[in-house]
Order: C-alpha cells, then structure tokens, then sequence
C-alpha cells in the first residue's frame, strides 16, 4: 500500500496520431517500467492489430515509480486510453479511475475533433487538465499558434502548456514534475470499507479473467471475499498486482490504486464495468455511481462463408466475447446465406476490427451483410420494436411511424475544404448546429441520422477533405423519419442479405451507387447480369455487367495439362470465395465492400 | 505432384522415376523430342528455348545424352509401339540432320512403328533461308511432315514478334517445304498489337491460300516471364480489346471451315484426315513419352486408370549433365494421376476438340463414374445455352463456347 498523497492517477487523452502512446513509451522508459532490452515502439499496444494499426482500442494502466527532482518517489498511474470514437466508451473509464489528464495536442496539427470530445470528457469527470503540446522536433510545430487555438477553442488555460517531443524525450521529465505539482492526489478513507471500481476486465488464457480496479476506499489483498454490487456474486481473491506494465504482485492495494485482481472468474461477461467492488464480510452502503451501459450503434450479419464453419463461428465469437464484452451476437437465419449470426458493434471500425480477428486468428472466411442501425418502429396497435435487420420489418401496413437514431458530430477541417464538407453533411440529411472558426480552421457542430454515417461517412470526410477533416459524435436521440426497405435484386431475384433500410430522400442516390459497385465487384458471367435497386416493386436504378465474351487458351499440347490444371483449380478456388445467388456467383467480400461506396 | 516424389525435387535432386513394372510395358506411344536452343528469344515465347552457340548446341555429344536418354525409357517401356513422332523446341530445324535420323531410327529400333504404313514424323522448323536449305535433308533423315513457324505475313507484324525472318523469306521457306514434304503446317498468331479483325480476316484468307493441308492460327497470350509481359504491364502493348480478340477468333474459325480446313482443334484446322495424329494423342489423352531437356510425358501405370505425369530438367546443361551422372530420364518431377484425376485431364484435353468426348468410353478406360468429375447438370445447362452440344453420346463446344472452353472447363470439372 503506497500513501496517498505521494500517488497521481492520470489518463492521456489526444487525437489520434497526435502521440498518446509514444508519449506513454517515454514515461515508461524514463521511470525504468521495462529495461532498455523489453521496450519497443508503442509497448503499450499489444494487440497485433492496434500494432499494425497504429490504433489503440483497449484501455491500458501502468503504475510508474518516479524518482522525482525533490529526491522522492512518487507512484505514477498512467493510462493510455483509445482515440477512436468507437471506443470512446473506454476513455471515459479511464478517466472515471483518474484524478487528472494530460491533453496531448500534436503542435503541427493542432486541435482535432477528439482533441474536443476526450477534453469535454475530461471536464465532465471532474479532471485537472495538463496541456502537453507534443511533436516539438517537427519542423512545422507552431506550439504558439496552438496554445492560442486551445484557449480559443477548448477555453483552457494553456499559458503553463508543457512542449515536449515525445520522439526525441525533450521536455518529457517536465511532464512528469508538472503531474506530482499540478494534478490532486486521490482521496479516500483507508479504514472506511472496500470499496473498488471495476474499470475494465479480460481473459487471459493462464489466469482467467483479470479485473482491472481503482480502490476508492478501503483495500483489496488476496484471500479476501469480495462482493460485486450490481451482480451480487462472491469471490475469494486470488492475486492482486500492478501493471509495471508487465504484471507484478503486490501484498494488498489501497485507497487511490490502481491494479488488478483475479478471482476465479470464468468470464468477462461476469463481470460489469463499472460496478462496485467490496468486501463481502464488511460491506459499504453506497455504490460508486458506475457508467453509461455500452449499447451497440451498429448491427449485421456475419456468415460462414462454408456453411460447414457455422459451429466453428459461433465458437469463435464467444471466445471473442471472453474479451471483449461489447460486442453482442445471436443466430440468425438468412434465405439466402442459410446460418449465421446477427451481431452488434460500437461502431464501423469495432465491426471491421472483429472481422478481421475472426478471419485472422480464427481462420474464418465471413460474408458480412449490409450494416444496420437500430430503428424504432411505432406499429399501428401501438406497441414500438427496436429493428436492426432490414429482413425483420413487418409489413408497412403495420408501421405507425419510424424512428432512426441520430448523432451530433463535431467537425473541424482547414477552411479550404469547407464547402466539400458542409456539401457533404448536406447531402447526409445533415442538420448544421454550428460553425465557428478558429485561425484557418472551422469548426461545425452538425447532427446527422446514424444511418448516414455508418457505412461510409468517415471515408467520404477523408477524401473531400484529402484526410485534414476530423471527426467526433455522440449520439443524440431518436426521431422520426421518412425510412423505405430498398432491395437489390441480382438477376432479378431479391438478396436479402444485400437489403437495407434508406430514407426516401437517399434511396436513388443509394440505389444507384449500390449497383454501380455491384457491377464492379461481380465478375462476368456467361451471361448479361442485370443488378436492380428497388423500393417495393419499383426499380429505381439498374446497371447490367455484359456477358463474357472471351476465356480461352490457344495452346495447350502435353506439356501443358498440368499448367492447365492447375489453372482450373485456381479458378474453383476463387469460386469458392462466393456465394452462388441463382446461377450468380458473388464474392464474398461483396457484401461489405459493396456499401463502401468511395467516390461519387 | 505427391509428397513421396516432392521431395526428391525439392532438394533440387532428379525425382526417381516409378520402380519398375509400375508402369503399363506396352503403351502405343506418341514420341516428342524437344530440342531446347534457338538463334534468339522471341519477346512472345515462354517455351523451353534456350540460346546457345552452334558449337554449344552441335551433334556431339547431345547425340550421345539423346540415345542414353531414350534407351533409359525403353527399359522403361519395354514392350511399347510407336504411333507418331514430334520434333518440337526450341527450334528442331537447327538439330544436325544426323542427328535426327539417328534419333528416329533408335526410336524404330526400341519401339517398333505401330502398323505397317509409315507412321507421321514431324519437325518444326523456323522459315528462314538457313532452316530451308536443311529441308531436303531432313527429309532424308526420314522426317515427313513439317511444321513451318511462320507467324505473320506481315514484315511489321513480325518485326515486332521479334521473328528472325521476312514475309519473303518465309514464303520461300514454304515453297522449299511443300517441294519436300507432302504434309506442311502453318502457324500464324493472331490479336497481335495493332491488329484489326479486318487485318487479321486479309491476312488469313492469304494464308489458307498457300495450299496447306493444316494451319494453326493462335491468339497472342502474354505469357507470364515474357518481355512482351513486362511491355503489357508498362501498358506499351496495344492489345486487341476482348470484342476485337472475340471476333478474330470467330472470324479464324469461319475462314478455315470455309476454305475446307475446319477447326478440329480450338487452335487447329486442317483438311479432313489431315489433322496432326501426334497432337492429337495429347487432346485425346493417349501416352506419350517426352525425350529432351524440359519435355514433359504421361504414360499408363500397370494397373487400370493410374497414370503418371513426368517433366524432365529444363536446363539443358543440367539435364545433359544428369543423363551423364547415370541419371539418364534426368527427371525434374514425377507425378502420378490417380484415375479420377486422370478422367478430368481427358475431359479438360479432349473438349479442346471438334469431337469432343464420350463420357461412356472415358467411364471405360479409367474404370470410373464420370459423375464424379463431371457436372452433368451443368453441362446440361450450357447445352441449353448454346455453348456445348451434347449428341450421339458425346460432349463438344459449339457456337460461342468455342471462345468460352475455359471458362465452361470450370463450370462442369468437379
Ligand atoms: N516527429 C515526432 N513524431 C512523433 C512524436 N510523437 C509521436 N510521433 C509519431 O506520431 C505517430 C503517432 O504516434 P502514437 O504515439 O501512435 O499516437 P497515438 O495514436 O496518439 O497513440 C507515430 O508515427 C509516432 O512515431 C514526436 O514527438 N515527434
Ligand atoms: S523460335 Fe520458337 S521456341 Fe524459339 S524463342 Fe522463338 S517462339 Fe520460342
Ligand atoms: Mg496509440
């Protein structure tokens, strides 16, 4: 157990790409977390996607021991939180397990549109605010013209910003003075009864389920009975530790720690994030008030594209769910892909993340059906069903009204790419909230149906705004609005797994973007294939891919039987990566790249 | 290929051939001899065709790599026949005439001639002036029927192609070949850069002019190892587009029938009878043994439907050195085909041609259901389209199934 006043909890918040976890490398390196031999670049990301990536997705804690220029030491908790808006639900936790923050802003860059959420967010968890304007090495830094942007834009003090170079180390011991001087030690009552917040948990294949806590009051040591609140189950500590960041043993953790536990747990699901901790045989009255339940934005169809896989898909999933509980799946039956499973994401980049872990270390080839959001739907007899498959909505006779989900994006993008992006929002069925300027940069504040956004929004901001755009939402209401079934017909037979629910103003535009990328993705066949867009009987676009004309090798003699049949097993082997609709085969992929709709 | 025989390869060692008595001892035999050099390599051409100086390529000692080479096979095949033989390459018009006479007649020593009429020995020449003047000779050495690589009759056109000869020179070729040899061959390539449906339809009507009993008309391929593949990525290639390629093919196979010499093979036409009896032995799945760097054979296994696939070193440094070391079948690869797969190979050759195939008698020699290999519902369906004709108990291309073989090939081939 460290004393309390000589502990700083602390989370780092940034933009993307603005050096959270570089930032993080250095801190490690400097108070000797891993000796010069264990570090590598970004130690903290240790999924191999967030490593291929660049991208964080989990929360990560290390508790540093700092040797401070005053000659003491200081226990140092850091967390690296995810920059992505999917996971934002992650930086919230780990702002609520924190005193403090360090604001990084890359000082070439400036401030982005998660620069502004994560800082809200922050602010909203109570947070004492460091400003470290990163990437001073740069030669287009302009650490001036961005605190000014800082106090112009977020209206935070940034006469005391600390300019540092997380890639050269410069600057970053004054990080670490400033968080000892300038951030509040934790508070808490160390005779006062247990009581811990979950932040986060995972499975580890050796030790089961590891519980990641924040002791407010009281302590955690192994052997002790604990009970979870909101679940009420009991468990017998087994280990308790810190993240050095490898873990490392501790007698107990007290008020102000950051740690983990294991307990015997057997799945992740068992566990609720942000649920109190405590002791079973003492204890306290009041629960910690918890966070906002994750709820799934975006739901679809994964199939096994070999109905054979199905048993092995559903296996892979729950050993995904083992550790990442914010993903939910069911079975679902579709007519034309057979057996699979219904699932729902945070967000486009959660779903592509559990595609590709299933396909990579699952080695499970998937069809992916169009990606939907959830609908309200009011029927006639009053009742509302919550619909996230266009294939279960009952028949529009039956509908009173339906609602869609709606989001308030924040955006910030250099003034000469402006207009693309207001046009852009437009066309979105876009309602503009905002706009303000700060230096050349404008910020809009829009809201925006859901539905308009998932599938390809993002891209479709990076390229009018040749990648200078960023963007940032949270999501609103629900409200009513004017939704149609629009079906694609392929060789004039319906696909429901290509179906989606558009808003009448959208469904041409939609339509004709659809089949214009079918076209694209499906390879010639013997015969003319015409792809059709429809809204109930009506066909809104259409495009036809011409017949092969021509597939023929001129010489083939003796040597060339074995060439040749190889060749013909390359060609059942792509045939095998699709899907036979009628007499049409369409690849696999298809399915999702056909909602990526690119440029217009 | 199976492990067993892999392994062998993969060490860069020769793959050992069958122990003996695996194969069947008394196959009729198609016999092809590559001989691997050229003057120059042709910027369209990924054969086994080396260049080499004339001392590196002369009688001694490939003569003596040759005859080890072929008295290793027919203690292979000790009771086999001869059907027909095939100088192929490479350019077999530059083999020292001796040479190939001592070839064919260790042939007809080992492997007597299947009946008493001669049997078809072809050579494939190249029509320059050179390779002309070698014509009678080769005649003398028994060769009756050749095979002249005429390509183009355009002296642009086969500039480009990279040919060593001009228009004038090849027709000469060819009037020097058809005064020696009764059975002469043409080929000319077709969807060449630039070239026009309307150019090509000229330029093969003058070629079926010329009198021969046999053409061949290919379409260019940008074979993959090729300069011309390296000139087709840099986009410097100006390729017919498919309807362009589409039509000359059609338009190949209008002309040919027309001027009596129908296609009786996707890329071969001929007067009837006069069609290539040793092609024809690949097309209709019959043995045959390759001698040579790089040639490549299939041959009978001793019990029913199992045969064996066999690729010889394709260096011809490297395959003369094996043949040296004691290794004389100086093989790269052996691979056996299990009857099933054997069928699908019959089925993949034999479509190539007007005939087509007879599921039943395929049932027959390989002692297997063809609805394992073959998707009869399918066939059916593109029968119904158009593409394939089924009559009389056989499966053939029709219409634009022609232009279609492989495609269908992946439609029906289990
Ligand atoms: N030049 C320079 N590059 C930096 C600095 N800090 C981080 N980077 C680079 O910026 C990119 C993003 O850094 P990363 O730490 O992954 O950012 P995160 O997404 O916020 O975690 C990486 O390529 C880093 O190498 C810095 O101080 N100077
Ligand atoms: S002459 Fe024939 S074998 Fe030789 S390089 Fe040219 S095309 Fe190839
Ligand atoms: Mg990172």
């Amino acid at each position: 157990m460290t004393e309390i006043s000589r502990i700083r909890n602390f989370a780092i918040i940034a933009h993307i790409d603005h050096g959270k976890s570089t930032l993080a490398d250095r801190l490690i390196q400097i108070c000797e977390g891993l000796s010069e031999r264990e570090m590598r670049e970004q130690v903290l990301d240790s999924m191999e996607i967030e490593r291929e990536r660049g991208i964080t997705i989990k929360a990560q804690t290390v508790r540093l021991e700092y040797r401070a220029r005053d000659g003491e030491t200081w226990v140092l908790n850091l967390m690296d939180t995810p920059g992505h808006v999917d996971f934002s639900y992650e930086v919230s936790r780990s702002l609520a397990a924190c005193e403090g923050s360090l604001l990084i802003v890359d000082a070439s860059q400036g401030v982005e549109a998660q620069t502004l959420a994560n800082v809200y967010q922050a602010l909203e968890a109570d947070h004492e605010i460091i400003p470290v304007l990163n990437k001073i090495d740069l030669p287009a830094a302009e650490p001036e013209r961005v605190k000014r942007q800082i106090e112009d834009v977020i209206g935070l003090d940034a006469s005391d910003a600390i300019c540092v170079s997380a890639k050269t180390g410069e600057g970053v011991e004054d990080v670490l003075e400033a968080i000892i001087h300038r951030l509040p030690p934790p508070a808490g009552d160390a005779a006062a009864p247990t009581r811990a917040l979950l932040v986060d948990s995972w499975y580890d294949a050796y030790l089961g389920v590891i519980v990641l806590v924040r002791v407010i009051d009281g302590r955690l040591k192994k052997g002790q009975t604990i009970r979870m609140m909101a679940t009420g189950a009991e468990y017998e500590i087994d280990e308790v530790g810190v993240f050095t960041p490898k873990k490392m043993p501790v007698a107990s953790l007290g008020p102000g720690e950051i740690g983990f536990i294991t307990a015997g747990i057997k799945e992740v699901a068992d566990t609720r994030v942000g649920d109190t901790i405590t002791d079973a045989r003492r204890p306290c009255t009041k629960p910690l008030p918890g966070f906002r339940p994750t709820r799934s934005v975006v739901f679809c169809g994964l199939f096994p594209a070999d109905a054979a896989d199905y048993e092995h898909l559903r296996e892979s999933l729950a050993k995904l769910r083992l550790n990442d509980a914010s993903f939910e799946f069911e079975p679902e039956t579709s007519a034309a892909l057979g057996f699979g499973f219904r699932c729902g994401f945070l967000g486009m980049l959660h779903l592509e993340i559990v595609q590709e872990r299933l396909r990579r270390e699952f080695g499970l080839e998937l069809i992916t059906t169009s990606p939907s959001v959830v609908y309200r739907v009011h029927l006639t007899d009053g009742t509302v069903k919550e619909i996230h498959n266009p294939a279960d909505m009952p028949d529009p006779v039956r509908i009173a009204k339906i609602e869609e989900p709606w989001i308030e994006a924040t955006i910030l993008v250099p003034d000469e790419f402006l207009g693309a992006v207001l046009k852009l929002c437009e066309e979105r069925r876009g309602i503009q909230k905002d706009l303000t300027y700060a230096g050349s940069r404008a910020m809009l504040v829009y809201e925006l149906p859901l539905n308009e956004v998932v599938y390809d929004f993002y891209d479709r901001l990076k390229s009018v705004s040749r990648g200078y755009a960023s963007f940032d939402y949270q999501m609103a209401d629900y409200r009513e609005g004017d939704l149609v079934r629009m079906t694609i017909l392929i060789n004039g037979e319906p696909v429901d797994a290509l179906s989606v629910l558009v808003h009448r103003s959208q469904a041409e535009r939609r339509g004709r973007m659809l089949v214009k990328r079918l076209k694209e993705l499906i390879p010639r066949h013997l015969f003319k294939i015409p792809i059709q867009a429809a809204i109930g009987g009506k066909i809104i676009a259409r495009e036809t891919i011409p017949a092969l004309r021509k597939d023929v090798t001129a010489k083939c003699y003796g040597g060339d039987v074995s060439r040749k049949r190889k060749l013909l097993e390359k060609q059942k082997a792509g045939k095998k990566r699709m899907r036979a609709f009628g007499k049409v085969d369409v690849p696999h992929d298809a399915f999702i790249a056909a909602l990526k709709m690119g440029d217009e | 290929m199976t492990t067993v025989e892999r392994a062998g390869s993969r060490q860069g060692l020769p793959a050992a051939p069958p122990v003996p008595g695996t194969l069947k001892a008394d196959p009729v035999l198609a016999v092809y001899v590559h001989w691997p050099f050229c003057l120059h390599k042709c910027p369209y051409c990924d054969f086994n065709s080396h260049v080499r100086s004339a001392a590196e390529r002369g009688h001694d000692p490939w003569s003596e790599h040759y005859l080890a080479s072929l008295a290793a096979w027919a203690r292979q095949l000790p009771a086999a026949r001869t059907a027909t033989i095939f100088f192929g390459g490479g350019t077999p018009s530059l083999m020292p005439p001796e040479l190939v006479s001592q070839v064919i007649m260790r042939i007809l020593e080992i492997w007597p001639p299947v009946d008493d009429a001669p049997i078809e020995i072809t050579l494939e020449a190249n029509p320059t002036s050179v390779e002309a003047a070698r014509l009678a000779d080769l005649r003398a050495a028994g060769v009756n029927r050749v095979s002249l690589g005429l390509q183009a009759l355009d002296d642009a056109a086969l500039a480009v192609l990279g040919r060593q000869h001009s228009v004038a020179e090849g027709l000469a070729a060819l009037e020097e070949a058809q005064r020696h040899f009764a059975r002469v061959n043409l080929d000319l390539i077709h969807s060449r850069p630039g070239q026009t449906p309307e150019a090509w339809a000229a330029e093969w009507s003058r070629a079926l002019a010329l009198g021969t009993e046999h053409l061949s008309g290919y379409q260019l391929t940008i074979e993959p190892g090729t300069r011309f593949a390296t000139l087709h990525r840099m986009h410097r290639l100006d390729l017919p587009d498919e309807t362009a390629a589409a039509d000359m093919l059609l338009l190949t196979r209008q002309l040919a029938a027309a001027a009596g010499r129908p296609a009786y093979e996707v890329s071969n036409f001929a007067r009837p009878g006069a069609e290539c009896r040793h092609n024809l032995a690949y097309w209709r799945h019959q043995p045959w043994v390759g001698i040579g760097p790089g040639a490549h054979g299939r041959l009978p296994g001793a019990s029913p439907g199992e045969w064996y696939g066999f690729a010889a070193i394709r260096r011809p440094e490297e395959w003369a050195a094996a043949v040296r070391s004691g290794k004389p079948l100086a093989l790269a690869e052996v691979e056996p085909v299990d009857p099933d797969q054997a069928m699908r190979d019959a089925l993949m050759m034999g479509l190539r041609l007007a005939e087509g195939v007879d599921p039943s008698e395929l049932a027959r020699r390989f002692g297997r259901n063809t609805d394992t290999v073959i998707d009869f519902v399918r066939a059916r369906d593109l029968a119904e389209a158009g593409y394939l004709r089924v009559a009389q108990g056989r499966i053939r291309p029709a219409g634009d199934g022609w232009l279609l073989l492989d495609r269908i090939l992946a439609e029906i081939l289990r």
